[in-house]
């Protein structure tokens, strides 16, 4: 990087480093209680204490699992079932208007279903993130594979393309799009339902944990583990569109 | 889907009649298969209770009037919050495209905070505010205003420069400019930010109310779990469905019409 582009960066996240410093100096000063906000020095102390004592590693797995699954699960099924109600005619009319119904619904309401049916434990959190994430991959699939080109589906199977073929050579590659923007949004709703779950009714998992040191009363462990959630959706976003940019270069 | 499978020339009344058809036939099926499930025993009753007794909890909570607090409170915190974000989104978003001082602070923040799972700053804000109606709104307008703001930016940097030109050069001036062109112009991508963030609202006010319980739907959802009632976990299911489907049509309506000049005024609403 050059020294004008570093210095253009630096400016650019100037606000965040300001902030950052008033959080510290607003606590350091006692312009508000330290108890109600720690300063971040306290804050990162008891992040690297956190993360000694293996309580963020062991919840940190626990959660990810739950959310690597969930979103396995989701993915797999949200787009075939989006791409087979676009290419299947029955398929739309029999599922089209369930999507439809069901789309709407604020997925937290699933919470407390999940946990009737499968308890506290991971299966109901990989239940819950699979129910609530597929829609959105199944509508962007739906949505990119209707808008594959009819010239381009005909011209196939007028040069004697099979049908397979075309699925996979011709409307898969241009659904594609659509259905990656959907998995973003599957993603964004999947770190929202694990952490609400798991605030809500978990025995382990990031959220959990946050929970537990609120409960506690030790907020600058709690400081710790929100921030680090936060910043884990952060990173788990931007290394998503790294990946949907590459699998989309072709298209430039 | 409607309005995405229609054809160019517009569906016939024969098409029309099936689609009604199929939609009506697809939640009786459902409501068939449902109690079937429970009627075959596949599932306990506890797991699954029968239609009978779920719409029959769902009745009893609207004659007792409890449907409609919890209803109303809901509502009243997710549309209250909703408004909050709207209303500081678009006046943040339109200051950020002016450039300068609020530009430059608030540019890194909207672009970290936004894919950030803001949920899990509840507690904080739990911490700061209490378990009172003030926390819970809170929670709303901080998860709902980053859509608003980002669909401004989005809606506003996307005017056809040559529009804004050939005012200027007809011989407008800025005051002119803004109201009768630039937000015209921008308002189908101000307002598809807003409908990202109101079913968004909805999942925030559901979950903080979960999360500190008292009244509210997403209280009594937690309630009725903790006591192992099944009817009730379902009943609110229907119920919070019920209403978040009433508040995503209403939007995709409104939007019908007041974009009715405008050629996306049909778009599909992706959250």
């Amino acid at each position: 990087m050059t020294r004008n582009a570093l210095i253009a960066r630096l400016v650019k996240y100037l606000p965040l480093l300001l902030l950052a410093m008033a959080w510290e100096g607003a606590s350091r000063f006692e312009l508000v209680s330290s108890s109600a906000l720690p300063s971040l020095t306290k804050v990162a102390q008891a992040w690297w204490d956190l993360a000694l004592g293996g309580d963020l590693v062991e919840n940190g797995a626990a959660s990810l699992w739950r959310l690597a699954a969930g979103l396995a699960i989701a993915i797999v099924v949200g787009a075939a079932l989006g791409i087979g109600m676009a290419w299947w005619r029955p398929a739309d009319i029999a599922l089209g208007p369930l999507v439809e119904m069901f789309y709407p619904l604020p997925k937290s309401a699933l919470i407390p279903v999940t946990a009737l049916w499968l308890g506290f434990g991971d299966g109901s959190k990989i239940l819950l993130i699979a129910m609530g994430c597929m829609l959105p991959v199944t509508l962007g699939a739906y949505n990119g594979a209707r808008s594959s080109e009819r010239v381009l589906v005909w011209s196939a199977r007028s040069l004697g393309a099979s049908k397979l073929r075309i699925l996979r050579d011709v409307v898969l590659p241009s659904a594609l799009p659509e259905m990656l923007s959907g998995i973003r949004t599957a993603l964004a709703i999947s770190f929202v339902l694990l952490v609400a779950s798991e605030l809500i009714v978990a025995r382990a998992g990031l959220g959990y944990l946050i929970g537990f040191l609120g409960s506690n009363g030790t907020y600058d462990s709690m400081f710790a583990v929100v921030l680090t959630v936060a910043f884990m959706g952060f990173v788990a976003d931007r290394m998503y569109l790294l990946i949907m940019r590459r699998a989309l270069a072709w298209r430039d | 889907m409607a309005g995405l499978d229609d054809t160019v020339a517009g569906p016939g009344i024969a098409a029309r009649a099936g689609h009604i058809l199929a939609r009506w036939g697809l939640v009786i099926t459902l409501l068939i298969a449902w109690e079937l499930a429970t009627q075959t025993r596949l599932f306990t009753p506890f797991m699954l209770p029968s239609p009978e007794r779920v719409f029959g909890r769902i009745w009893s909570d609207g004659q007792g009037g409890d449907l409609f607090i919890n209803a109303g409170l809901t509502l009243y915190r997710a549309l209250t919050g909703f408004f909050i974000a709207a209303a500081l989104g678009l006046l943040i978003g339109m200051a950020m495209t002016r450039g300068g001082v609020l530009g430059w602070f608030f540019d890194p923040i909207i672009s970290v905070g936004f894919p950030m799972p803001k949920i899990t700053f509840l507690p904080v804000i739990v911490l700061w505010l209490g378990f009172y109606d003030t926390a819970k709104i809170s929670m709303v307008v901080f998860d709902a205003i980053f859509p608003v703001i980002t669909g401004t930016i989005l809606g506003i940097k996307s005017v056809e420069k040559e529009l804004i030109w050939s005012a200027r050069s007809l011989g407008s001036g800025e005051r002119e400019i803004w109201p009768q062109i630039v937000l015209p112009a921008a308002m189908p991508q101000m307002f598809t930010g807003l409908q990202v963030s109101l079913p968004i609202a909805m999942i925030v006010a559901v979950v903080a109310e979960m999360l500190m319980g008292g009244y509210g739907m997403g209280g009594a959802m937690v309630q009725a779990s903790r006591m192992a009632d099944s009817p009730g976990v379902f009943a609110g299911i229907i119920e919070i469905a019920v209403v978040g489907w009433f508040l995503v049509k209403g939007m995709a309506l409104l939007r019908r019409k007041l974009l009715a000049w405008h050629p996306e005024s049909d778009m599909p609403t992706g959250v």
